[in-house]
């Protein structure tokens, strides 16, 4: 058992049953929590978006419109529960839980608060602290990519799958941006649990990831992280103009309902992840009170995340749907190259200086040569060597025909 | 901790985990359905990051989803989804003569070498293979790191031959995959 107290202190003196007790009560919390919280996140996005749009937004249910999602859940289940003919009838039930699964299980292995002692043992606020740790993370988003493209599948329909197809190439490219940012945490951290990141964050703003690694790890993050929870600007996926509404296009009542509650339990564990990996998760200044210490640091994160959660929302609000080609360049042409040689960079200043300064040196001219190379591939696509070559004699020379028609795009 | 003493949590676990082995193992092969494998073949997956963690190698089963379950499976899946081979009806003509007969002489040659290896080596059961005296050598980090080390140090040449061989196979497969519109290019300049 001793182990299992090197990963949770909790445990530190055996399982007995107040630790059995203790470890229930914290994952019903968490369940709870999160869903108390998506209840809260869906009026909150309307009520914002309503607000950036001039509208009024729910009003009618509760005070300010709170209780219009659990009207809106209660409709979706009393509503008929239809399967497409075409659909393969196992997957397209099975789907939904698949959405439903890493979403709750990613949720686990944040930390929102400090330590806390109950009954004489010490309570760390995280459900669980796996030594995988942060890997669960990457894991789960990993698996999150079999509900949409299962969903978009079995529904027997092509805008499903189009949609499932898109959503396949688009989490998987965003992943290894994704892993190669948390490899630079994990690389200053050197810990792969959640809660020595959050440890070692601790000692002041200087102290946490977003300066400390030097902002870039936070932007190519922050990126990737919306394009695998395929929000707006990257909900390719979902793109109501071009795909209805893409992989639950053909799902109704309450399978429709787990895709909702889904994708915004998604939207809040992303936001808490930033502000874990990022911003020091629940550090920040706590006032001496006696024995209220503990509750600052919970309301940090709360307040930190809920600004992260604001930010998405106010994506939606603003900013236009990506391209789907567009979407390929950015993950594939900027971040991942990007975040690999910010890693480089990292790793070799950890090393030492002057290692840090050659990593530098080198990143900067694979930079160019990069550069170089995109440029090629861009002319060869829909350059000059693109233009079908002639049959026969031309009466001009190639090159005053060219000068003569494409004098626009240059 | 003595050699060989059982506790039921764990015993639960193995048999967990070989449930979901064998189950989607049969399951990838007895199944019709291309997808259908497909995800038999998750489960399998599944089952082997379990009894990764059963031995306290946290990081190989974490390693184990995000590579297979996460990456290559996706990719068979988008593959069979893209070529529609799903909707297809099944041809029951065997592509290969006699393939059934060869499939079984090869099945019990297999088991037969399994169960003979089985038989005359010795056999260690309920050791963990990463810990010792019960506790594991290295537990999260420490876990990294041992393999860490190894990697870069004891199979270093491996480690870097493997790097290089993938390298080169997606290499080969891009220019594979374009030689086609490059060729025609060039015949059509010529």
């Amino acid at each position: 058992m001793n182990w299992l107290a090197s990963v949770d202190p909790l445990f530190a003196h055996g399982v007995t049953w107040v630790v059995l007790l203790i470890v229930v009560i914290k994952v019903v919390a968490g369940f709870s929590m999160l869903m108390g919280s998506v209840i809260l996140m869906i009026w909150f996005e309307r009520k914002a978006i309503s607000d950036m749009q001039s509208r009024i937004g729910p009003q009618r249910w509760g005070p300010f419109g709170l209780l219009q999602t659990l009207a809106d859940g209660l409709k979706l289940i009393l509503k008929e529960d239809l399967v497409p003919a075409e659909a393969d009838r196992f997957v397209f039930k099975l789907a939904p839980y698949l959405v439903l699964l890493p979403a709750l299980v990613t949720f686990a292995i944040i930390p929102i608060g400090g330590t806390l002692t109950i009954a004489g043992h010490p309570v760390m606020l995280q459900v669980v602290n796996p030594p995988m740790g942060i890997l669960l993370m990457l894991a789960m988003s990993g698996i999150s990519v079999y509900g949409v493209m299962l969903a978009g599948w079995s529904s027997g329909s092509k805008y499903p799958l189009l949609s499932s197809v898109r959503a396949t190439a688009q989490m998987i490219s965003y992943e290894a941006a994704l892993g190669m940012t948390i490899v630079t945490i994990v690389l200053v951290t050197g810990s792969l649990s959640v809660h020595n990141i959050v440890t070692s964050q601790a000692g002041g703003v200087w102290h946490w990831n977003i300066i400390r690694l030097g902002l870039v790890p936070f932007i190519v993050f922050i990126i990737a992280i919306t394009a695998e929870l395929n929000r707006p600007p990257f909900d390719v996926v979902e793109a109501e103009s071009e795909l209805v509404g893409g992989f639950h296009t053909e799902y109704s009542s309450f399978r429709f309902a787990i895709f909702f509650l889904a994708e915004y339990m998604n939207t809040i564990t992303m936001s808490a992840i930033i502000v874990t990996l990022f911003l020091g998760g629940p550090a920040g200044w706590v006032p001496s009170v006696p024995h209220l210490r503990w509750v600052f640091p919970i309301l940090w994160f709360l307040v930190k995340t809920v600004g992260f959660a604001f930010c998405y929302i106010w994506f939606r609000a603003s900013l236009p749907r990506f391209r789907y080609d567009q979407l390929m360049d950015l993950g594939w042409k900027r971040l991942i190259p990007l975040s690999l040689g910010w890693m480089l960079i990292v790793a070799g200043f950890l090393v030492a200086k002057g290692w840090g300064f050659f990593m530098g040196a080198t990143v900067l001219l694979a930079w160019t040569l990069l550069t170089r190379a995109f440029e090629i591939g861009a002319v060869r696509e829909s350059g000059a060597e693109s233009v079908l070559p002639t049959v026969g004699e031309r009466p001009l020379p190639g090159g005053v025909l060219r000068s003569m028609t494409d004098e626009e795009d240059d | 901790m003595t050699a060989v003493s059982y506790a039921i949590p764990s015993v639960l676990i193995f048999v967990t985990s070989a449930l979901l082995i064998v189950v989607g193992a049969v399951g990838v092969i007895s199944v019709k359905n291309p997808v259908h494998a497909a995800l038999s073949l998750i489960m399998t997956l599944f089952g082997v990051a379990v009894a990764f963690i059963a031995q306290s190698a946290d990081f190989l089963a974490a390693v184990q989803i995000i590579v297979y379950a996460g990456a290559i499976v996706v990719l068979f899946l988008f593959v069979i989804m893209f070529l529609g081979v799903d909707r297809r009806d099944h041809v029951t003509v065997e592509p290969l003569v006699g393939q059934r007969a060869f499939a079984a002489v090869g099945v019990l040659l297999t088991v037969g070498g399994l169960v003979t290896l089985m038989a005359r080596s010795h056999w260690v059961t309920g050791a963990m293979s990463v810990s010792s005296q019960g506790t594991p050598i290295a537990t999260g980090q420490g876990n990294v790191r041992e393999l860490g080390t190894a990697v870069f140090t004891t199979y270093l040449f491996a480690f870097e031959a493997t790097a290089a061989l993938l390298i080169i196979a997606v290499v080969g497969a891009v220019l594979l995959a374009r030689r086609e519109r490059a060729t025609q290019t060039e015949e059509a300049g010529q």
